[in-house]
């Protein structure tokens, strides 16, 4: 069974339609990248997975459990998804160790000195490890988005949602965020990745997704998509990136 | 001059006493006001009690705090048929009075909040409520204590307001003096100095408390 299961998912913000109907199968271990112009819906996509926004109509499935039925535990489904901002979110007020073991102590995954040895193995894991106990603002855009990284996989996700992790980075820094996510997907990790880093998806995506409008306009594997795009829109966009 | 200081010789003792009351008035006031701020600020986030907290916050900026001293120690306790210290009764009126606008403090607090803070909260799977306590409030608390401060020294000076339903206060005892000495001049000069070292010592004491809670940690 797929890990990812999105049925005719549309979301409205008012009037403002932005998805309009998107389909997405995701199987396990696979790297799905979302790709497309500014406004197209990418992220708001990305955000229905684990329901940060509610969808309007359609179903979402996640590892068997139904999001968009009212009576699930979202919570719990969502110590099964990790999610990576653009903007990174670190808890200002809490040291590198303390934003990585917050959730999973809270949440009973791990006590706290289980947690605390989990959060070093990641943070050797993304290079950090001594960075324990500093707080977020002392680091650079590119290390703070690692340790979101580290953050997020101390909850054992099976699935790792990325929004543009790099887009808000200076770019010396979007390399070893990205190389983290290489070593992610080469370990199995299920992903599904709002990027504008062509080459990034070109190299690691099994599947690239190309979202116009409020719709997938075309899907292929990343030869298909960069090599030879069957639709106008995508090749528009694509000469304007590449 | 030697009068003068026969007169604060005279008045010492009784305008510190009248002091320590507004002291004591006070501090029981501020965790009350507090708490009551908290409430109505969590309250005023919720789908269906928000309107509780709407109306708490109308009525008690809509009228003036006199107004509302009068209508706890007079009013409510004639309607109730009970009877009320002056003392209690301005304990309330001052800590409803506070609540209100602390609650407003405390939702601004919340609000300038980064809203990607919760969202980064509930994707890893923490509850609305832990998200706001172990996240959100933290953060919001290091961001109000200014204005919270701020709250606290109106509320130190609006105990003047107490003295008009008789409690024997700074201001009262400044007034008592006056009556029968007749030195406005002087006395009230005494008790201004008294205000104004209390709330003096209050802002730098909160001023210690800002520079300790910034230490190390970062702004966002």
């Amino acid at each position: 069974m797929a890990k990812v299961e999105v049925k005719g998912l549309k979301k409205k913000f008012g009037k403002l339609e932005v998805l309009k109907g998107v389909d997405l199968s995701v199987e396990e271990g696979e790297v799905v990248c979302l790709i497309g112009p500014s406004g197209s819906g990418k992220s708001t996509f990305l955000r229905c997975i684990n329901r940060l926004e509610d969808p309007t109509e359609g179903t979402i499935i996640v590892d068997g459990s139904c999001l968009t039925d009212k009576k699930v535990n979202i919570n719990k489904v969502r110590e099964n998804i990790g999610m990576v901002f653009q903007q990174f979110n670190l808890f200002p007020h809490l040291s590198v160790i303390k934003n990585i073991m917050l959730a999973p102590v809270d949440r009973k995954k791990f006590n706290k000195s289980r947690a605390e040895e989990k959060g070093m193995e990641l943070l050797k894991r993304v290079g950090l490890a001594d960075k324990r106990d500093q707080y977020p603002v002392q680091l650079s855009g590119g290390q703070q988005q690692r340790v979101a990284i580290a953050r997020a996989l101390c909850m054992e996700p099976d699935i790792m949602l990325f929004d543009e992790p790099t887009s808000a980075l200076d770019p010396e820094m979007v390399g070893e965020v990205l190389d983290v996510m290489k070593e992610l997907a080469a370990e199995g990790m299920t992903m599904i990745v709002v990027t504008h880093e062509m080459g990034f998806a070109r190299e690691v995506a099994d599947r690239v997704l190309f979202l116009d409008g409020g719709y997938i306009v075309e899907e292929g594997t990343p030869d298909q998509i960069f090599g030879s795009p069957q639709n106008e829109r995508t090749k528009s966009f694509l000469d304007k990136v590449l | 001059m030697e009068r003068f200081f026969e007169l604060l010789w005279e008045a010492l003792p009784v305008l510190s006493s009248g002091a320590l009351l507004t002291l004591k008035l006070t501090v029981i006031t501020l965790p009350f006001s507090v708490v009551l701020g908290l409430v109505s600020c969590l309250l005023g986030m919720n789908k269906y009690f928000k309107y509780i907290s709407y109306v708490y916050i109308a009525l008690i900026r809509g009228t003036p705090i006199l107004v509302q001293v009068f209508f706890i120690y007079f009013g409510v306790t004639q309607f109730l048929n009970i009877r009320m210290t002056a003392y209690v009764a301005g304990v309330i009126s001052l800590s409803l009075n506070a609540g209100a606008y602390l609650s407003e403090i405390f939702r601004g607090g919340i609000q300038a909040v980064n809203h990607g803070q919760m969202e980064a909260a509930r994707s890893l799977g923490m509850t609305y409520a832990t998200s706001m306590q172990k996240v959100i409030l933290p953060q919001a608390f290091k961001i109000v204590i200014p204005s919270v401060v701020n709250q606290f020294i109106i509320t130190l000076k609006d105990t003047s307001i107490i003295s008009c339903i008789g409690l024997m206060e700074l201001t009262m005892q400044g007034k008592q003096i006056i009556a029968r000495t007749y030195q406005s001049f002087n006395i009230w000069l005494m008790v201004g100095v008294y205000y104004f070292v209390m709330c003096y010592v209050l802002s730098k004491i909160s001023q210690y408390i800002e520079r300790r809670l910034s230490v190390g940690k970062g702004r966002s």
